[in-house]
């Protein structure tokens, strides 16, 4: 549960000012050390630091901390109080209610007096003594920008009085190897540009030969004017890094004869696009000949290269600043956004139209290929382009319904906290690959079966303490839940180190209820996989999915009521692993198109085993059971899909037919099809929403030139086959009545 | 926009510093001490580095001299975090080649703007 604390900002804010004005006045009166004032100022930044804290007002909290320290050190008398700190306190004042007025107004506060203020603070904080009393100077013009105050800069200087400096010289050589400790001057110098109006001279008398140049080395001298009310300090702590590494003057300039070379500012660019890169790009395109190199070195060693930042170009500078820092907001503003789910699945329709106007318009490119005119080349680049935007539009859009299954994952460790501690078993949850994304819809129809999945394994799977120990085991069990991509697929897989199943016990219970015959012969893995089977849980079904009571077949269908499937492996003393695979979307589907009479079906490529030409004599009739096909050892009821489904011209010439093996709920059956086409992704259509429920369909699509095509349900397909075998006469399908009815409505 | 590579073994600090970064739309890499710093640092490409000092397994200065023997760390900024402003720290830190300091606690607004006399 949340609450929202938007509520409460108002209350704060209104305080806060207050806060505000008492801090004030209070700093006003206060011409004594008078302590109770002191303590009244103390407890305001306090409450405003604490209630900015609480409503994420971070800027704020920050600024005030500062605040309060200070006036923590007077209040415990360890620092003076002097006219310098209050006027100091009272910009901060200031700058604490632009802040303010910012969170109230749900703006940024971009004011750069908060920012020079604050370092002022922290420098006085630090323990230097030295005040910039200019504060007073800025606060009376809270107004105003940096380029005005640039424009009016020698002004405010003379104006100020106390301050008896323009700008500061500084003299800096650094040493050759500074690049080896990662500092790069220009960095330092753009640092320093944000300071005021700044001149750069590079004197570049030390730069050796070409020949003798190393390039990873520094010969650049640099004489540097910057035209600023900053302190000294601010401007030492660039060059704080360096200091040793470095000859550095810093002189007051006193004078305010400036001359700004506009003519030089190509050349600063010029030298700016140097300096950007000092390790690698020095132009040794000369290689070994001396003499040109000679003449290149007189040439590089020639004038001194004067540049400048004009007071326009900083202007432009911040303001290119100022809109990074508005794109900035808005990007963190657009980190993410609620949008409503119909929204989204609006759109995932509509590009799903578009994929099948895209293909219709490339059959009818294709169709067009024969003809020998010049446009069907462009109109067939064209189509390419577009099969090639809509792809990628379609991943786009399919991306915004994926979400993490962390989501999913994340209801796992109080989960298997409160039933391992409940069935007094230890047990060691491992998550992997909890970013594997996938689609929304899917995420929240697996969440229950995975759930069942994993209390099943808790449950059945992990042995006590004491049983571990006695085989051998260390006493925590250990359960793995990990999530990847697999193709066009998610697969999880859900791995306990418990005792696996019970292959005798299973078998037992399975005769026992009547699911197989007692001279049934079956592998390992066919009696594991008996436990999908309806019927063959013997605990009543409670309520849903309790997570008790349901049976394996009710996970195995609704995860193949998905489109995916599920199955286990399992070694008894080892462990058992459920690996659940799913298509990562509902709204697309790979799938087989078949013919069946010149109409066309979509087998869920999931669902197909594999694809075969089968002769007549490889089916055998078995009474009561229609016909079955040896597949690998295994005989599989064979299906026709034409029978099935009614078509009139019905033939039982099985002679040399096609045959797609598939499996569903458990089963595998062999289809027999008139014709296989290509593979493709196809959008699904809901026959719920557009028509209604049909047994044995999944869904319908369209196809590029337009028709409907049904999508077969397998799990189901094979039920109504065998059902239909049995009666051994084919009859029209009464499914097929309303498919056809529901072909003309789509 | 810039790689960071951040690394710390707290994780109170580290989540603060790298949600900082990427809330100024930095990447970031992170690890938790100098080994898994120096692993991480061979595979991806970083444009700084901000280390802990005092780490288990391998500290801020080894790790630090161990950055400048790649090659692709050479004019790597790498910039110490510590809690002791003492110069002999700092000479510590200059003799394993860092490039600077950062002294603990500093707020996120000192850090960005500080990171911006390193890296673009």
């Amino acid at each position: 549960m949340s609450i929202d604390l938007a509520q409460f900002i108002p209350t704060f804010l209104e305080e806060s000012f207050e806060g505000l004005e008492v801090m004030e006045s209070g700093l006003l009166n206060l011409d004594t050390e008078d302590a109770e004032t002191i303590n009244a100022i103390f407890r305001a930044a306090h409450s405003i630091k604490g209630g900015a804290g609480t409503f994420g007002f971070t800027d704020i909290t920050d600024f005030t901390h500062v605040v309060e320290t200070l006036m923590d050190e007077l209040r415990a008398e360890r620092r003076a109080f002097t006219d310098t700190l209050k006027n100091l306190l009272l910009s901060s004042v200031d700058c604490i209610r632009l802040l303010l007025e910012a969170a109230r107004d749900n703006t940024e506060c971009n004011d750069p007096q908060v920012d020079q203020v604050f370092k002022q603070l922290e420098m006085v904080l630090a323990g230097g003594e030295v005040v910039l009393t200019h504060a007073d100077n800025e606060k009376a013009d809270s107004t105003h920008n940096l380029s005005s105050e640039n424009d009016n800069l020698p002004e405010n200087v003379s104006s100020a009085g106390e301050i008896n400096n323009s700008g500061w010289h500084i003299e800096f050589k650094p040493a050759q190897h500074l690049l080896m400790t990662g500092n790069e001057p220009i960095l330092m110098m753009a640092a320093l540009a944000e300071c005021g109006e700044f001149l750069v001279h590079a004197c570049t008398a030390n730069v050796p030969a070409l020949l003798d140049l190393n390039p990873e080395e520094l010969f650049l001298v640099w004489d540097m004017d910057l035209y600023s009310d900053c302190d000294e300090a601010v401007v030492r702590e660039v060059f704080e890094w360096v200091e040793d590494d470095c000859e550095l003057t810093i002189t007051p300039i006193v004078d305010d004869n400036r001359a700004v070379n506009s003519q030089s500012d190509s050349l600063f660019q010029e030298h700016l696009a140097d300096f950007q890169n000092p390790q690698g790009d020095v132009p040794v395109s000369v290689q070994d000949e001396a003499p040109v190199a000679a003449t290149i070195t007189t040439e590089s060693v020639a004038p001194e290269a004067s540049v400048s930042i004009t007071a326009a170009e900083r202007a432009e500078m911040s303001s290119v600043a100022k809109s990074q820092d508005n794109v900035r907001k808005s990007q963190s503003d657009a980190g993410s956004i609620r949008v409503g789910i119909d929204k989204i699945d609006g759109l995932i329709n509509r590009v799903g139209e578009l994929v099948i106007t895209q293909s219709m318009l490339g059959q009818v490119g294709s169709e067009l290929a024969d003809l020998e005119h010049p446009a069907v080349d462009r109109l067939n680049d064209g189509l390419l382009q577009l099969e090639r935007n809509t792809r990628d539009l379609q991943e786009e859009v399919m991306r915004i319904r994926m979400l993490p299954i962390s989501f999913v994952f994340n209801r796992f460790p109080r989960l298997v906290h409160d039933v391992s501690s409940q069935l007094g078993k230890e047990v060691e949850l491992k998550l992997s690959g909890e970013q594997t994304e996938l689609d929304k819809t899917v995420m929240e129809k697996i969440g229950d079966p995975l759930l069942h999945l994993v209390r099943n394994a808790l449950d059945h799977g992990l042995e006590t303490p004491q049983e571990r120990v006695a085989a051998g085991k260390s006493e925590c069990g250990t359960l793995d839940l990990n999530a990847y991509h697999q193709g066009g697929f998610i697969i999880i897989q859900i791995k306990d180190d418990g005792r696996g199943l019970d292959t005798q016990r299973i078998r037992e219970k399975a005769l026992e209820n009547g699911l197989i015959s007692s001279d049934q012969v079956l592998s390992e893995a066919d009696i594991h996989d008996l436990i999908f089977l309806p019927g063959f849980s013997t605990a009543v079904e409670v309520n849903g999915l309790s997570g008790r009571g349901v049976g394996m077949d009710v996970v195995r269908r609704n995860i193949e009521s998905l489109g995916g499937h599920v199955s286990v492996t399992s070694e008894a003393g080892i462990g058992s692993s459920f690996t659940v695979t799913l298509p990562l979307t509902l709204a697309i589907l790979d799938g087989q198109l078949i013919k069946l009479q010149q109409e066309a079906y979509i087998i869920p490529l999931v669902s197909i085993v594999e694809s075969i030409w089968v002769s007549a004599e490889a089916l055998n009739a078995v009474a009561g059971q229609g016909r079955l096909f040896l597949f690998r050892d295994e005989y599989v009821p064979v299906i026709h899909l034409s029978s099935l489904f009614g078509f009139e011209e019905y033939s039982k010439d099985f002679s040399s037919s096609l045959m797609v093996i598939v499996e569903g709920g458990g089963k595998k059956a062999g289809l027999i099809v008139d014709e296989l086409q290509g593979q493709q992704q196809v959008v699904i259509k809901s026959l719920e929403t557009n028509y209604k429920r049909v047994d044995g369909f999944f869904g319908a699509t369209i196809l590029g030139n337009g028709q409907v095509a049904l999508i077969l349900d397998v799990a189901s397909l094979i039920k109504m086959g065998l059902d239909n075998a049995n009666k051994k006469q084919p009859r029209r399908h009464k499914n097929n009545d309303e498919a056809q009815q529901m072909k003309v409505r789509v | 926009m810039a790689t960071i590579l951040v690394v710390d073994d707290s994780a109170s600090l580290r989540n603060m510093v790298v949600f900082t970064l990427k809330q100024r739309g930095y990447d970031v890499v992170e690890a938790a001490d100098g080994q898994e710093a120096l692993s991480k640092a061979r595979e991806a490409v970083c444009d700084l580095v901000l280390t802990d000092v005092n780490m288990p397994i391998m500290d801020g200065i080894l790790l630090c001299s161990e950055l400048r023997k790649l090659p692709s760390f050479k004019f790597t900024p790498i910039l110490m975090l510590t809690t002791e402003n003492s110069s002999e720290m700092k000479q510590k830190g200059r003799a394993a080649g860092a490039t600077g300091w950062l002294v603990k606690p500093f707020n996120p607004e000192t850090l960005l703007s500080t990171l911006k006399r390193v890296v673009r």
